[in-house]
């Protein structure tokens, strides 16, 4: 899929989103020209550094960017409607019961003073007409699909009675549980150890198949994009890096940054002296160049980067860089991507 | 920033009241001035005049003339410029105010540094301590101790404080609000020692002065300095409280509590007693507090995150 | 639950005898003071001083006087003034309590109505003309002596307008609930406004403060994220987290004052509530009334801070565990 086309099966469908927030110290661009699909029971993987956008945008999509510095424009259309400009009013019907949404930090994501049943039930109710009744016993059982022992009587337990790993289950029913098309997961592993992470996203990867619901997955960790991701989209400094199919973009990335991302994970079964790291820290988004955003990092850069690189490609694996096919099999036979010395 | 502007007002105007009752008004605001006869436009007239209305009996102190350079305010009981006597009770009200906010201050800040970094023995004695004097409701405290020490002194053998010294509504309204001061600084200091900063600096071997000084001290400061303005307007208002009471400032001495104490026998003839000096208090505690919060907002890292996701 | 409230209570008697050793020592032991005149008042003979310093041990060591006084004070509570002599102080005290529950009573529904409504407006607005607007009525309320307000209030009520606006003002006084409920709260109108100002600015900076910080937490964003409305949001979420730390103060506050800190107030406008005794009592020297009125408060004070942390434990299911 080129940009250009909108495939009429795509539950989400972004293009060309920018956010910029007007600060006393000029126009932030946290995202700058974002466009991808996600189709019908797909998972999607937006991968980047902290900083680079990818929450934002997801966040600005659904109007949850409550600074009224805030401008945002492009197109996003949701089973084929925009919901760009919607009113809060009308948003409020799309936000939980058309779309789920799960955060990083399970600790705080949930009101403390009341029970997890009641809140997953405030969810249910404002969007279904149901009787409380109705609306607890369907709680209960979304407690029981994420794996919650005793569902009977957890639901009446407050959010602190539980534990991180249990409460992002929580959050998870919470988000399930009117049966949305499109679910929307920010880091939801990053707070939490490695084995509940893995968990988790084993959780995610069953309940999407049961309920047939896209995922869009934030992260920072390639790992996470390569247990579940069936396409990614590598951000940076708010600008598309590179897109397409999860094996493609990690077995032949295109885009220096994503061999930086994917050099950067660290193998057991490797021996390395250090970790590959990317050179350079990530750009301030108030000074972010005009040309490749990448290029004050990338060991590649040319002349040509002073020009911003249009995101192009064959098929659906896109990119945004300068380099040509010939170089980069140049680069891969001279320097081995992941770490092996 | 308006109100520091209105607070360095009232400051500086209540410090020339000296100027003002010598050289404008001419009069001295202390003295009883009943037989006295002041000029407005062309004729004299009495400061205190017959009682024409009711039955004719006592006199009334003349009113308001409005004019700067005599008895702006008018004149109170015994004949005595209401203006110029509001002065010099500025003085004294916000004497006691910040004095009793910087001693309620800094020992709040000691007790509470003392008690949240050595633990144990030395907080448990300082948290009753704490406890003790905070039970008291404030006002119950400050008066008994009013009553008792401010009508006849105190005389604790080498140390000797008169009945009518300021000290004693100083040390007085400063110690009652010592805890509610001091709890929040024990409480920063106890989050504080946990922090790593403090584990290093203990652990590479500085004495508990040094780190109590240098350490612990410039973090809790920011909390404190937020208190300061706030402290003084409760100051200045308990103090008010304790003068109408009659067990705050004495007699010789005005305040700005004194002259609304005094001027409630006249309020129905000439209110302008009373209300003038309850106006500055208004309007010094009003800046004070809008001071408080600005400082308090200029501290708070948070308060430029508002707004966003 | 039951152990807390048990340890709440323990401590809290232990504050209560603290305060009572306190007060008896502020009064009749400061050195350099004879307390039998003290007692007795400041005109008394000295047949009344021989019989204050008999009935109250002062000849004796300070701890058994402690016990006499506290002897009579509640066990006897024969305790009698000794400026209106034979004034019995206890009963004093429980016929002026009821004024000073009306008044508290009407005042706290007014200033959580006001101060309620004025943090929640100002924390929905933020930024905009009405938050400052209300912020400043807010330092306004609480920059204002209220001796000096209710003096004021007075002033307009019964000056030069009282023929005219404020005629329906009654001068001062109290009526009995049960005498004539209309005069009851006619009367009690401008004392309620009056108290309640105070604490109406106190309870509406602190409430908006509280809000705008909730609204951005983190489970406020999950709030959004369901889809549910912003005023739902804001009451059903937000507030209800706010309202708890209100609670805390709000204990407080009601306990100091049915202790009596409305003394100004009930003064002002002729109430004879317990403030207004205590005020008596300290008018006149009357220390055994003093000694009574300052019990009597303190008492409340640490029944409504033991109230509070139980309460507080009930509310906010995160405490209930630890306790």
């Amino acid at each position: 899929m080129s940009p250009e086309e909108t495939p009429t099966d795509a539950v989400l469908s972004v293009r060309d989103l920018s956010v910029s927030f007007a600060t006393r110290q000029g126009v932030v661009r946290a995202v700058d020209g974002l466009s991808f699909d996600v189709g019908t029971k797909e998972v999607l993987g937006i991968v980047g550094e902290s900083g680079s956008g990818k929450s934002v945008a997801m966040y600005s999509m659904l109007g949850l960017v409550r600074d009224a510095n805030v401008s945002i424009s492009g197109s996003v259309r949701f089973e084929g409607r925009e919901i760009l400009g919607l009113s809060d009013t009308e948003m409020q019907s799309v936000r939980g019961g058309e779309v789920g949404m799960i955060f990083q930090d399970p600790m705080t994501a949930l009101t403390p003073v009341y029970t997890v049943g009641w809140q997953i039930v405030e969810q249910l109710r404002a969007h279904n007409d149901m009787t409380k009744k109705a609306a607890y016993v369907r709680a209960t059982e979304l407690l029981a699909e994420v794996g919650i022992p005793d569902p009977k009587s957890r639901v009446n337990h407050y959010p602190h009675e539980f534990s991180g790993g249990m409460r992002q289950r929580v959050v998870i029913a919470m988000a399930l549980s009117c049966n949305p098309k499109l679910l929307i997961a920010d880091e939801p592993t990053t707070a939490l150890d490695v084995t509940t992470q893995a968990q988790i996203l084993d959780l995610m990867g069953r309940l999407q198949a049961i309920h047939g619901s896209s995922i869009v997955i934030i992260t920072h960790d390639m790992g996470v994009i390569a247990e579940i991701a069936h396409r990614v989209v590598v951000m940076y400094a708010g600008r598309p890096a590179e897109i397409g199919p999860e094996l493609d973009v990690v077995r032949s990335a295109r885009h220096p940054y994503t061999w930086g991302l994917l050099g950067a994970v660290p193998r057991a079964d490797v021996k390395t002296r250090r970790l590959v790291t990317i050179p350079g820290n990530a750009v301030s988004p108030l000074e972010v160049p005009t040309g490749c955003a990448f290029a004050p990092r990338c060991q590649y850069r040319m002349d040509i980067c002073a020009e911003r690189p249009p995101l192009r490609g064959a098929r659906d694996h896109l990119d945004a860089c300068w380099l040509s096919d010939e170089q980069r099999l140049e680069i891969r036979s001279t320097v081995t991507v992941r770490g092996e010395s | 920033m308006i109100a520091l502007g209105v607070l360095l007002f009232m400051v500086v105007v209540t410090l020339l009241a000296p100027l003002y009752a010598h050289d404008i008004a001419h009069d001295n605001p202390f003295a009883s001035n009943l037989q006295g006869r002041i000029k407005i436009g062309n004729h004299y007239r009495s400061v205190m005049q017959a009682n024409t209305q009711g039955l004719g009996l006592g006199v009334t102190p003349i009113g308001p003339t409005w004019d700067f350079s005599k008895y702006f305010l008018g004149a109170d009981e015994l004949g005595r410029d209401v203006f110029a006597r509001m002065l010099y009770g500025g003085r004294v009200t916000l004497l006691i105010g910040f004095s009793s906010g910087l001693i309620c201050i800094v020992v709040a800040t000691v007790l509470g540094m003392l008690a949240g970094y050595f633990g144990r023995a030395t907080d448990w004695i300082i948290s009753r301590l704490l406890d003790i004097v905070w039970a008291f409701p404030i006002y119950l405290l400050a008066i008994s101790l009013s009553v008792i020490l401010v009508t006849s002194g105190l005389d604790l053998g080498i140390i000797h404080i008169g009945a009518g010294s300021l000290l004693l509504p100083i040390l007085i309204i400063a110690s009652v609000y010592v805890p509610y001061v001091a709890r929040p600084v024990r409480g920063i200091v106890f989050s504080l020692k946990e922090r790593e900063f403090i584990q290093a600096a203990i652990a590479s071997g500085a004495s508990d002065w040094h780190i109590l000084r240098k350490e612990i001290l410039p973090n809790v400061a920011p909390s404190v300095i937020v208190f300061f303005p706030l402290m003084v307007a409760l100051n200045i208002l308990t103090e008010s409280a304790l003068s109408i009471l009659g067990i705050g400032v004495q007699p010789p001495q005005a305040s700005w509590g004194t002259i609304i104490n005094d001027g409630l026998q006249l309020l129905y003839t000439r209110p302008w007693v009373a209300i003038g000096p309850g106006v500055c208090i208004v309007i010094t505690c009003v800046a004070l507090n809008i001071l408080g919060d600005g400082v308090r907002d200029a501290f708070d890292p948070r308060a430029k995150l508002r707004g966003s996701i | 639950m039951l152990r807390f409230i048990a340890k709440r209570l323990a401590s809290a008697i232990l504050v209560m005898f603290t305060i009572s050793v306190l007060v008896f020592l502020i009064f009749f032991a400061t050195p350099g003071v004879n307390p039998a005149s003290r007692i007795a008042g400041r005109t008394a003979s000295p047949a009344v001083l021989r019989q204050v310093s008999k009935e109250f041990g002062l000849n004796r060591p300070l701890p058994i006087r402690y016990g006499l006084m506290m002897y009579h004070l509640f066990i006897k509570q024969d305790l009698t003034s000794y400026v209106n002599i034979g004034d019995r102080i206890i009963p004093q005290i429980t016929a002026a309590a009821p004024i000073t529950l009306s008044l508290i009573f009407g005042a706290v529904v007014i200033w959580l109505l006001v101060g309620i409504s004025g943090g929640v407006i100002a924390a929905k607005n933020k930024g905009k003309f009405v938050d400052p607007l209300v912020m400043f009525f807010g330092i306004a309320a609480i920059s204002i002596p209220v001796y000096w307000l209710g003096e004021m209030v007075s002033l307009v009520t019964q000056g030069g307008l009282h023929n005219s606006i404020f005629a329906w003002v009654p001068n001062g006084g109290y009526v009995s609930l049960t005498q004539n409920p209309w005069q009851w709260a006619l009367h009690l109108f401008f004392p309620w406004l009056t108290l309640a100002s105070l604490y109406a600015g106190i309870y509406a900076r602190v409430l908006r403060g509280e809000l705008i910080n909730n609204m951005n937490e983190d489970y406020i964003r999950t709030a959004r994220a369901k889809g549910l409305s912003e005023r739902r949001i804001l009451y059903r979420h937000a507030l209800r987290c706010s309202l708890i730390s209100i609670v805390s103060l709000f204990g407080l506050d009601v306990g100091v004052l049915v202790g009596g800190a409305a003394l100004l107030t009930e003064v002002v406008f002729g109430l004879q509530g317990v403030g207004w005794l205590t005020y008596q009592g300290l008018q006149n020297l009357d220390l055994p009334l003093i000694m009574g009125c300052v019990m009597y408060g303190a008492f409340f004070v640490v029944l409504a801070s033991a109230a509070v942390d139980v309460i507080y434990a009930y509310i906010d299911p995160r405490i209930r565990v630890v306790a």
